[in-house]
């Protein structure tokens, strides 16, 4: 029971960084109907600044933390303002393999430049673990559920009661009516990769920070674990990128937790089980748990 | 996929004006490539004996590419299902051909306790099995493929990749894990793939010589049926399901059965494509049919021009051969670093290249290279005329 406990802290805490992530993907999609498959490589060219400004550098972990976000959502925009922006009224499936153009790029330069290094964001919490009631909780990782309570909180509040965000929604309800409104679709598109870039970045220093190792070149690819809960979610439901995250942490600690009793499945079946998880609620709910239904109209 | 449907329409309306003009110019101009192709290991090696090897075998890569790009623009480009999961069903076509035509108790190469399985098949009959393999996989799909849609669909499919990889590096007696295993050579009615140089016109045919043969009939043998296919009733099929499910079912289209059919048919191509992989590399890991494999499938049938079968051959040369020139060449090019420095090295400048040609192509020219191929001959052809006044542009 114990462990139980101590595997469902541990999965939560993973599943509030891949809320973030989540969370970034259906802004993307609500503002652009694009699926952001470059968000693996903003993740890691985040985390690679915050690594280089910090800790080559020597700026305070904090201002690193915020420029290294600047420089993720600066990516971000430029992919909104260069690419998207100019591919407007295409297909979501070619904006989305575009992306992945994108994502081949930066993450080959990420890659040859991180090489075969493990690098360290110098975070202040380096391995400090807190025990409670027999419980071993990682600092950075508590810190990480309180980071992004707090950014959740934030988002939501600003995303149903701040003009912006209820434009925002508007506009994701209807684009042509909201811009008839004097939305500045535009506008609300770029807001909405920034946000997505940023909030990456985030992931990106709890996804380095202890239990990890560090920063190495596989660190992108944990934003496509971040896809299952996206999509499981529902890709345009907001909410459901939080519920999403969450599921897709604790099913893979559980896995990974649990990996002596399951050995039938193999080794290291944690990194597979998001996508069995996200197979599963597709068969049943194709839109994902809280997604729209496509209608037809005929 | 407006665009791209677009982009189908004008060839559609393009290739049966040529059919008409010049049907059999264009098979002659078809017929010619293939020979020049055939011709090639000839001429090699008679001028450049020494290197030919680094040809072929880049060749035979190739060839391989072409099959799986053309069953993955059959199933993106012709019946608009959007699959990330084609490395997967490569690797089903690789893994079932070694399975299949080892022999049934084959000591492990690499790891000397363990016993690798095999079912000790004929080789042709192996690939072919691999084939039917790779299908009834992509046939297992069909309940995911019916219910999801669009973008979602892509994504579920990518889960397969992964599943595949923890399948391949679990399986040890199957796929060997983590090292890998040794793929058997094809003994075809008594013709050996082997490394015994074999001797022809005076010209010595090395391994990768007589593979690049075997690519080449399969690369032929594909594209005749996907073009044969699409000029068909499913063709028809399968493009009124891309460009509208409703109008499809309308029109009495089985949906969910032609969506299978389209997996299906995708997926055996990419087994064919695995079992020559798996031959050229002639020691397959999981490693190899990763999440990149998937990304390169789809960088050769986007800068091909989606739907395109000449373009996804065109797409499928670019993207594969690319790195090995690139590499082979390093030494002259002043922009490439020597592997293992930490600078641009080859495998990079390939990747970076072929990341902007997405990129580029999908912005500036969603047709691919198949359209700029039609501009081109559109432009030859306004030139020859250039006594007449010029033809207006059509209304794009």
């Amino acid at each position: 029971m114990k462990d139980f406990i101590q595997f469902v802290f541990n999965g939560l805490s993973l599943g509030s960084i891949y809320a973030l992530l989540a969370l970034g993907f259906v802004v993307i999609f609500k503002a652009t109907e694009v699926v952001n498959f470059a968000h693996g490589s903003i993740l890691a060219l985040g985390a690679y600044a915050i690594s280089r400004f910090s800790f080559n550098s020597h700026i305070n972990f904090y201002l690193s933390v915020l420029l290294g976000v600047a420089v993720a959502g600066l990516l971000a925009l430029i992919i909104e303002r260069g690419l998207v922006r100019t591919m407007a009224g295409r297909s979501v499936i070619a904006v989305s393999i575009m992306t992945i153009g994108v994502d081949l790029i930066v993450r080959t330069e990420t890659t040859r430049r991180i090489g075969v290094d493990i690098l360290t964001l110098s975070d202040p919490w380096r391995d400090h673990v807190v025990h409670f009631a027999g419980l071993l909780l990682p600092t950075a990782r508590l810190a990480a559920i309180i980071t992004a309570l707090a950014l959740l909180a934030g988002f939501f509040l600003w995303f149903k009661l701040s003009p912006f965000g209820v434009a925002m929604r508007a506009s994701a309800e209807d684009a042509e009516a909201a811009s008839l409104m004097g939305i500045r679709l535009g506008r609300i598109s770029a807001v909405a990769w920034v946000l997505a870039g940023a909030l990456a970045a985030i992931a990106g220093v709890f996804l380095t920070a202890f239990p990890s190792a560090g920063l190495d070149s596989g660190t992108g690819d944990v934003a496509l674990r971040a896809f299952p809960a996206a999509i499981l979610g529902g890709l345009d439901s907001t909410g459901g990128a939080v519920v999403g995250g969450l599921i897709i942490g604790v099913a893979e600690v559980l896995t990974a937790g649990y990996q002596s009793n399951l050995s039938f499945l193999g080794r290291g079946f944690d990194e597979v089980m998001p996508y069995v998880v996200m197979v599963a609620v597709l068969l049943v709910r194709p839109a994902g748990l809280f997604g729209t239904r496509e209608a037809t109209r005929v | 996929m407006s665009e791209v449907a677009a982009a189908r329409l004008e060839t559609s309306a393009d290739v049966a004006a040529a059919r008409a003009v010049s049907g059999r110019r264009a098979l002659a101009l078809r017929a010619g490539v293939v020979a020049l192709v055939a011709l090639f290991p000839l001429a090699l090696g008679t001028f450049d004996a020494a290197g030919q090897d680094f040809w072929l075998q880049s060749g035979a890569f190739a060839f391989a590419a072409m099959i799986g790009a053309l069953g993955l623009t059959l199933l993106v480009g012709g019946a608009g299902q959007l699959s990330l999961a084609h490395s997967f069903y490569v690797a089903v076509g690789a893994y079932g051909y070694v399975y299949l035509s080892s022999p049934t108790h084959e000591k492990g190469t690499t790891i000397a306790s363990s016993i690798q399985a095999g079912a000790g098949f004929p080789t042709l009959l192996a690939m072919a099995g691999a084939v039917l393999i790779a299908g009834f996989a992509g046939l297992l799909f069909s309940p995911i493929s019916a219910r999801v849609r669009g973008i979602y669909l892509g994504v579920a499919s990518l889960g397969l990749v992964f599943v595949g990889q923890h399948i391949a590096f679990n399986a040890q007696s199957l796929s060997g894990g983590f090292n890998g295993r040794d793929v058997p050579e094809v003994n075809l009615l008594g013709f050996n793939f082997d490394s015994t140089p074999l001797s022809f016109l005076g010209v010595t045919f090395t391994r990768n010589g007589k593979l690049w043969y075997l690519g080449l009939a399969g690369v032929v043998l594909a594209y005749v049926y996907y073009v044969n296919v699409l000029r068909g009733r499913p063709g028809r099929a399968l493009r009124c399901l891309r460009d509208s499910e409703v109008a499809a079912s309308v029109l009495g289209v089985n949906v969910v059965r032609y969506k299978a059919y389209a997996f299906t048919l995708s997926s055996m191509y990419a087994g064919l494509a695995g079992a020559i992989y798996a031959l050229v590399y002639h020691h397959i890991v999981p490693d190899t049919f990763g999440l990149g494999l998937t990304v390169s499938f789809l960088a050769m049938i986007v800068i091909g021009g989606l739907g395109s079968p000449g373009g996804a051959l065109v797409g499928a040369l670019f993207v594969s051969a690319l790195p090995a020139v690139l590499a082979k060449y390093s030494d002259s090019l002043p922009f490439i670093a020597p592997t293992g420095s930490g600078g641009v090295t080859a495998g990079v400048a390939a990747q970076f290249v072929y990341g902007a040609a997405v990129i580029l192509l999908l912005v500036f020219e969603p047709g691919g290279v198949a359209s700029l191929a039609r501009r081109l001959v559109r432009l030859v052809s306004r030139i020859r005329r250039s006594p007449h006044p010029p033809r207006q542009k059509e209304a794009a």
